[in-house]
């Protein structure tokens, strides 16, 4: 009960800063301009006009579902210490687990709503443009399933984040750091090893784990087709081959496991 | 069952000793206040109560349970000294939300807005109130779910004269319906006459525990009597009773409790020369610095 009664006043102060508004506007503007702009080349290629959209929303969402599960999360935690609700929640017959859980169903809501809208739009307008005949939803589904497990782990991080810093403004500064090392440096980082190795060991043997490691990586894996859109994606789907779809949905899987469980460590050595 | 018990508690943040050997009790329905300087020692024994700061030694008991354990939290109601309530609420969806945590019905939380005064302002945003506003906002909560002990750290710090009245007067609430209160004050005049019991700490230690007037009688502060007399005679008045002069027509003299009645009839015999007399007791806040330099003195 006391879960449900934090997710309600989270999801009314995120209702209230703006932060639905925000997700909301993000997602469906982006997910419009693609379906839209991905729509035209698909007669000619004669591919399923979803999987273009899908492809090129896939590539988008790896930056932008990271981004806002981390601006939903890094204040969570330091910005109730430094105005002094956590102490006061505390005094309070509710449990840090319980905390951190209702916080954590009233974002992760936040991230669900703003995704569903936006593959809701991507779908309507990719039927209102080549008619609903032949389309296949499952790789919609699977995108909004994946997206919301990839912004759970980085939920997960922020909350980590946020407990262990204590001061907004810091943990502000940390997370972007994060972000740019898991979403971009990373890759970066391996295709430089990728060039430096030139289809040695490491390329064939330590760079798909490597990759999969990456939760954002692993959700990208996930949801490229098979059929190569792209020449990023039929590299990504040769080092995915390795991996498999198993361990691309244990990485996806175990990542908000293990940040929300790193959360709850960090939140429970907090001292409001 | 005592509401609180504190007994010798200890608490050491590396080298620093914050709190050595303190031990306090309070029954229910009691009000004691709690007095000590920036960093006696008050927030942080205040915390060890609520369960936010571990004890490094000694024991804590609230209502017979662990301070922290749900059964405690159950029981207490806290206002902390500054607290910032989430801007984009209002009063009334923070207040509900606080009831909800308690397991209180939302309709106790509306009337408590009522009682501390806010009902007009309930649906505003937080972000509009005054200083003194989110003062009463604090304090509604801590009364919801009728607590059985009240910890109320610096209450009235933001409101101003009228509201402290209206404040003191729902912590005598509290205390007629069994809420034991633990307060602590930097307002030293407005607890002489509203607490039954006076606390003080100092650098750590608990220098007294004790009603007003023992501690008054322990401490053997002077109290002071002031004479005034007509100009003519004031001379006349010094060269009789002593004391000094404090301008053209007053004389202060100090004396202890048992030759207060004697001074009296000296000052009555002068007649009609002597056009006022008034006798001031030792002030709370001599009583506080006297006990609480006697503790600095010794360590």
């Amino acid at each position: 009960m006391s879960i449900l009664t934090i997710t309600r006043l989270e999801l009314l102060i995120a209702r209230r800063n703006m932060w639905v508004a925000t997700a909301v506007l993000l997602m469906g503007l982006f997910a419009t301009v693609l379906t839209l702009a991905g729509g035209a080349p698909t007669g000619v290629l004669g591919v399923d006009p979803l999987t273009v959209a899908v492809t090129s929303i896939t590539t988008l969402s790896v930056y932008l579902i990271p981004l806002i599960g981390l601006l939903l999360s890094f204040d969570a935690i330091a910005g109730e210490i430094e105005r002094g609700t956590l102490a006061l929640g505390l005094c309070y017959p509710v449990s840090r687990a319980e905390i951190l859980i209702g916080k954590f169903l009233a974002h992760i809501s936040v991230l669900a709503f703003a995704v569903a809208v936006g593959l809701g739009l991507t779908a309507g307008l990719t039927v209102w443009q080549h008619g609903g005949e032949g389309l296949n939803f499952a790789p919609l589904f699977r995108l909004f399933v994946t997206s919301l497990a990839l912004g759970a782990a980085f939920l997960g991080i922020g909350y980590t984040v946020s407990s262990l810093v204590r001061q907004p403004g810091v943990a502000s500064g940390v997370v972007i750091v994060i972000w740019l090392v898991c979403i971009v440096l990373y890759d970066l980082g391996l295709l430089g090893a990728l060039v430096a190795d030139d289809g040695g060991v490491f390329t064939k043997t330590i760079f798909p784990w490597l990759l999969v490691a990456n939760p954002a990586d692993a959700f990208r894996l996930l949801n490229m087709p098979t059929v190569s859109v792209s020449d990023l994606a039929s590299g990504l789907g040769a080092a995915g081959a390795v991996s498999g779809t198993l361990g691309q949905m244990t990485s996806l899987l175990a990542w908000p496991l293990l940040a929300i469980t790193g959360a709850w460590l960090a939140l429970r050595r907090v001292e409001p | 069952m005592t509401s609180l018990v504190v007994e010798n508690v200890f608490k050491q943040y590396g080298a620093i000793q914050t709190l050595r050997d303190v031990s306090l009790k309070i029954e229910a329905g009691e009000r004691v206040a709690l007095l000590g300087h920036n960093g006696a020692g008050k927030t942080t024994l205040i915390r060890m109560i609520l369960g936010l700061t571990a004890i490094t030694s000694g024991d804590i008991s609230v209502l017979g349970a662990r301070p922290g354990s749900r059964a405690a939290r159950s029981s207490i109601g806290y206002l902390p000294e500054s607290v910032a309530f989430h801007g984009a609420l209002t009063g009334r969806e923070q207040l509900r939300h606080f009831a909800r945590l308690k397991s209180t019905p939302l309709r106790v939380a509306d009337e408590l807005l009522e009682r501390v005064g806010l009902s007009a302002a309930a649906d505003r945003k937080i972000r509009t109130y005054s200083k003194g506003m989110r003062q009463r906002i604090g304090l509604a909560q801590a009364l919801l779910g009728q607590p059985r002990l009240a910890v109320l750290d610096e209450p009235t710090s933001g409101l101003d004269p009228v509201s402290r009245h209206e404040f003191y007067d729902i912590v005598e609430d509290l205390s007629r319906n069994g809420t034991a209160v633990l307060l602590s004050s930097h307002a030293l005049t407005e607890l002489e006459t509203r607490t039954d019991r006076i606390a003080i700490l100092s650098s750590g230690v608990l220098v007294a525990d004790e009603a007003l007037a023992n501690l008054r009688e322990r401490a053997r502060l002077p109290i002071r009597v002031t004479v005034t007399a007509t100009s003519e005679a004031v001379d006349s008045v010094v060269a009789q009773l002593g004391g000094t002069r404090l301008n053209g027509r007053s004389v202060e003299l100090n004396c202890q409790q048992d030759q207060k009645l004697t001074l009296l009839g000296q000052i009555t015999a002068l007649g009609n020369v002597v056009i006022d007399v008034d006798v001031m007791p030792a002030s709370l806040e001599q009583l506080y610095r006297h006990y609480s330099a006697a503790e600095q003195r010794k360590s």
